[in-house]
């Protein structure tokens, strides 16, 4: 394996990406994830992906008869960027011949889509696209607080971690019952987990009504403030200038606190995150001891800049098509891989794979290789794509436990052995 | 409508004849359809006055919180109007009604019935329609008594029942603190239903419950939410049901007319497929036009795509549908919006493949061809709520009041007038403000254009008017039906709420014209 990462070019694209799905894509994994079993038979190939092929073509309604109609066709298409869309009532590629109102999706994975542009208003250090290890942590504390809401409140257990390969996270949720929910379940989740609401013009984005916080908020909360220190004062250095301190200011309602925050602030001359906010939630302690009103102040502000923020529309619809999991993200050539939601903390988006460098692993495999072809690994269990691979196998081998269970249930009625 | 089994009925009569074993209870789950036979002019006027009632509940969701003392009010007296009998506790199992009784139960379901029909044809009107009957049935739930409601659910076969002691013991913090004003001595008193978090989700929606592991646990007096979710599950599942059988009711000369024409007219004017009365707009037009007779909605929007070369998806689609129906036609809107991005980050060739399909599909060029309509003020201020970075919805609703006072205050309206605005906001009627805007910016007193605001593009056409002295509007336009006001009554601020509401008109008042126009809308 390479230490130093090569440096990755786009124009390198048409090159490598065939090398990619001839040898890298984890083909055989992803296809028992998805065919779910074989329960029914039609899952799989009435299943929608879509491609985008070089020169930005966009081709929607692909359907693959198994695996090896799936491969055959990757591999010939080199598809750019692959998406998954939902499982239909026929064939997605046969769909013209079918009546427009017949042809309906019909189930598909819950997806949650968090992006870090949607944080530009309260991280400093990037904007747009980029991001860096100063706000990754806002990631980090997303699929902390979504992955226990999901499992804790809503029951699920097969949740699909994976990092989109430039800005944001992706969690598909598989469990059976999560494929079959309708639109409006979907949305109903969705808004539940939101807790920071407006567009541009609602400044103060999350207020908790009450005296009372709901027990998800409260889990919530307690993440958050595990590495509010870390991340809000010591990397963003969130109130460290006149301009950011405003800006948190801005999101305390009530005139008193924050002259006398002010005040107090001037007089100690503190000027650094740290100072500021000790200050200001030591006004607000104040002021929630002697008069019981807004005082959940603190935990609004920490929820607004820390908590995750969900694009609802991309959860609500059945048939939405999302970024497929291991397809190369073609602007920065890092392959969308699988997290492992109880070892988030160490996951670095920085060392994941680009497609150059697996290719550059590739040859140097090559160049030791003795080994009898028969007993060859897949070649991605010996590039760096081998501990993510793991990971995703871990998660369909536990789906897999889930309908071997059906299967015998099935065949025990139908008296096979 | 069929003749029934078991009585035999003579002669179709409209009155009379009344089976009250046929209700067990005032309030209705609409499960079975009805069984009779009624004449055309009942079976249209029922539905007409259901109409009314329902964009009555819409009208009062958009001015107050749901469930309010306000809200309730306002939809108790909307309801009145529909059918005038209390809700009073019954004793026994079939209770003792009168025939006043008997007939408003049997409007309320034939008119229910009928409805379904109008509305079950596209994806728009049906989420429309089980909105405001879900939200109408919420309300009529509310106001029965814990009697009445328990022999509702024991006629409907609605079986819940409290968790035990032992159970609830636990998780008594959690209950109290996912409640508002409940404390745990409040939580150890009330009984709790655990049920599958599918079946109550307007209550995991607003989170106002605790979830646990795929169960949320709903106090007796949130029961309703969980009733709720059944009925729009059912009211879903009849809607698609319907839609397939339509066409093969061969009623295409009776019945499928007149119910395209009701789905077209309370909603009012929806901007579809109407030739502009001005005349073309051109890309070069729209700045001039945005500062005299764009909404705040829109010249927020346009600001904020002159300002950033950008706006995100669903700021392009809210200002998109709203240009092409001004007039911007597609070739004018490509140059329109490419000028702009290209302008910003974007290269033209990437304009081109990830933006221009959009623009088409929006003119119905692309996809399934669909035409989209603009959004209505309600659509704007209801659905789709803004998020971080996004610029879309309802200045009025969806900006905190500084945010609001700073917008108004580039209007040049003066200060006291912008307090004026405010405080209507603040009342929760967003639409007034928005046209007392308008008159304070055209410079006009609301006699002069006195139309209840329910479109930007009724305020952009309603300014253009103003602006250029045009003639009538109404004949001359091709389209669905236009909500005229016959009588332009002065309108005082106390009685803003009744008149909003178009005059419903009579069939005999339509052509023919405007009804192929409906049909052909209807089956967008």
């Amino acid at each position: 394996m390479t230490n130093e990462q090569t440096h990755y070019d786009p124009a390198c694209l048409p090159d490598f990406l065939p090398i990619y799905y001839k040898r890298l894509f984890p083909y055989g994994l992803y296809y028992q994830w998805l065919n779910y079993g074989g329960v029914p038979k039609t899952y799989f190939t009435n299943r929608e992906f879509s491609f985008t092929l070089k020169d930005d073509v966009y081709v929607r309604y692909q359907s693959f008869a198994d695996q090896q109609d799936m491969e055959k066709e990757i591999q010939k298409r080199c598809p750019y960027k692959i998406d998954i869309g939902a499982v239909f009532t026929h064939r997605p590629k046969d769909h013209k011949t079918v009546k427009a109102a017949a042809f309906q999706a019909q189930e598909k994975e819950l997806v949650f889509d968090i992006d870090m542009t949607d944080y530009d208003e309260v991280r400093s250090c990037c904007s747009g696209a980029d991001i860096c290890p100063k706000c990754w942590p806002l990631m980090i504390i997303a699929v902390k607080i979504i992955d226990t809401a999901l499992r804790e409140d809503f029951g699920f257990e097969h949740l699909l971690w994976v990092y989109s390969g430039r800005r944001g996270i992706h969690c598909w949720v598989c469990d059976e019952q999560a494929r079959k929910l309708s639109q409006n379940a979907r949305t109903a989740i969705a808004e539940y987990l939101s807790v920071v609401k407006g567009g541009e013009n609602q400044t103060k984005k999350c207020t908790l009504y009450d005296d009372s916080i709901h027990p998800s908020v409260r889990r919530a909360i307690d993440i958050v403030e595990d590495h509010f220190d870390d991340y809000a004062i010591r990397k963003q250095d969130f109130a460290g200038s006149e301009e950011k301190w405003g800006k948190v200011l801005a999101l305390v309602p009530d005139d008193a606190v924050r002259s006398q925050v002010l005040e107090d602030c001037k007089e100690v001359k503190a000027e650094s995150s740290r100072a500021r906010w000790a200050i200001l939630k030591k006004r607000q302690q104040d002021f929630k001891d002697k008069c019981k009103k807004s005082w959940c102040v603190t935990e609004e502000i920490m929820l607004q800049y820390c908590y995750p923020r969900l694009d609802v529309n991309v959860s609500k619809g059945i048939n939405h098509l999302l970024k497929s999991p291991f397809c190369v993200h073609p602007k920065t050539g890092r392959v969308c891989v699988s997290m492992d939601p109880k070892k988030i903390d160490s996951f670095n988006p920085f060392k994941v794979p680009t497609l150059s460098q697996l290719c550059d692993e590739l040859n140097q495999l090559e160049n030791k290789s003795e080994d009898d072809p028969k007993k060859r690994v897949k070649d991605y269990k010996r590039t760096s794509l081998k501990e993510y691979a793991e990971i995703f196998d871990k998660f369909v081998h536990k789906l897999a436990g889930s309908w071997k269970g059906k299967l015998i249930e099935q065949s025990d009625i139908k008296k096979e052995f | 409508m069929e003749v029934t089994r078991q009585r035999r009925l003579k002669a179709p009569k409209l009155s009379g004849d009344r089976d009250k074993s046929r209700f067990t209870h005032n309030l209705l789950f609409y499960t079975l359809p009805p069984k009779d036979v009624i004449s055309l002019q009942e079976f249209e006027d029922y539905a007409v006055e259901r109409l009314k009632l329902l964009k009555a509940v819409e009208n009062a969701g958009a001015k107050h919180l749901k469930g309010s003392d306000e809200y309730n009010n306002s939809v108790r007296d909307e309801l009145k109007k529909f059918i005038n009998h209390s809700s009073k506790p019954k004793n026994g199992s079939i209770y003792d009604m009168s025939d006043k009784e008997y007939d408003d139960i049997r409007k309320d379901l034939i008119s229910h019935f009928v409805l379904r029909l109008a509305y079950c044809k596209s994806d728009e009107l049906r989420r429309w329609y089980i909105q405001q009957e879900t939200d109408l049935f919420r309300y009529r739930f509310s106001v029965e008594s814990k009697e009445s409601i328990q022999m509702f659910l024991k006629e409907n076969k609605l079986n819940y029942s409290p968790i035990p002691f032992e159970e609830k013991q636990g998780i008594l913090k959690k209950l109290a603190d996912s409640h508002k004003d409940m404390t745990i001595s409040l939580a150890e008193a009330t009984d709790f239903y655990r049920v599958p978090f599918t079946e109550a989700l307007d209550l995991v929606k607003a989170r106002k419950v605790y979830v646990h592991r795929g169960y949320v646990y709903v106090p007796y007096n949130e029961l309703v939410s969980i009733i709720l979710g059944v009925f729009r599950t059912h009211l879903s599942h009849a809607l698609a049901v319907i839609c397939r059988a339509l066409p093969h009711m061969e009623e295409q000369d009776r019945l499928l007319p007149m119910l395209s024409g009701l789905s077209k007219r309370y909603l009012g004017q929806d901007y579809s497929n109407r030739k502009p009365t001005g005349g073309q707009v051109t890309a070069a037009m729209i700045d001039m036009l945005s500062k005299k007779s764009f909404p705040l909605c829109m010249l927020q929007l346009h600001d904020g795509l002159r300002r950033d070369h950008h706006l995100r998806h669903w700021g392009r689609m809210q200002y998109g549908l709203f240009l092409k129906a001004i007039g911007l036609s597609l070739e004018e809107a490509l140059k329109f919006w490419k000028d702009e991005f290209t302008k910003g980050p974007i290269d033209p060739d990437k304009f081109d493949k990830q933006y221009a399909y959009n623009i088409r599909h929006n003119y119905g060029k692309e996809g399934k061809r669909a035409d989209y309509t603009p959004y209505n003020c309600l659509k704007i201020i209801t659905s789709n709520a803004p998020g971080p970075g996004d610029g879309h919805g309802c200045p009025f609703r969806h900006s905190d009041t500084d945010m609001l006072r700073q917008k108004l205050s580039n209007l040049k309206i003066g200060k006291e007038n912008s307090e004026a605005v405010i405080s209507k906001v603040k009342e929760g009627h967003y639409q007034i403000a928005c046209k007392m805007v308008f008159n304070l910016t055209h410079g006009i007193q609301e006699e002069e254009a006195s139309f209840a605001l329910q479109h930007p593009n009724q305020y952009f056409e309603e300014s253009q008017r103003l602006i250029n002295g045009g003639k009538e509007d109404g004949k001359s336009s091709q389209g669905s039906f236009t909500p005229v006001t016959p009588h332009s009554t002065p309108r005082t601020s106390q009685n803003s709420q009744k008149s909003s509401q178009p005059i419903p008109m009579k069939m005999e008042d339509v052509n023919d014209e405007d009804i192929l126009q409906a049909l052909e809308n209807a089956q967008n």
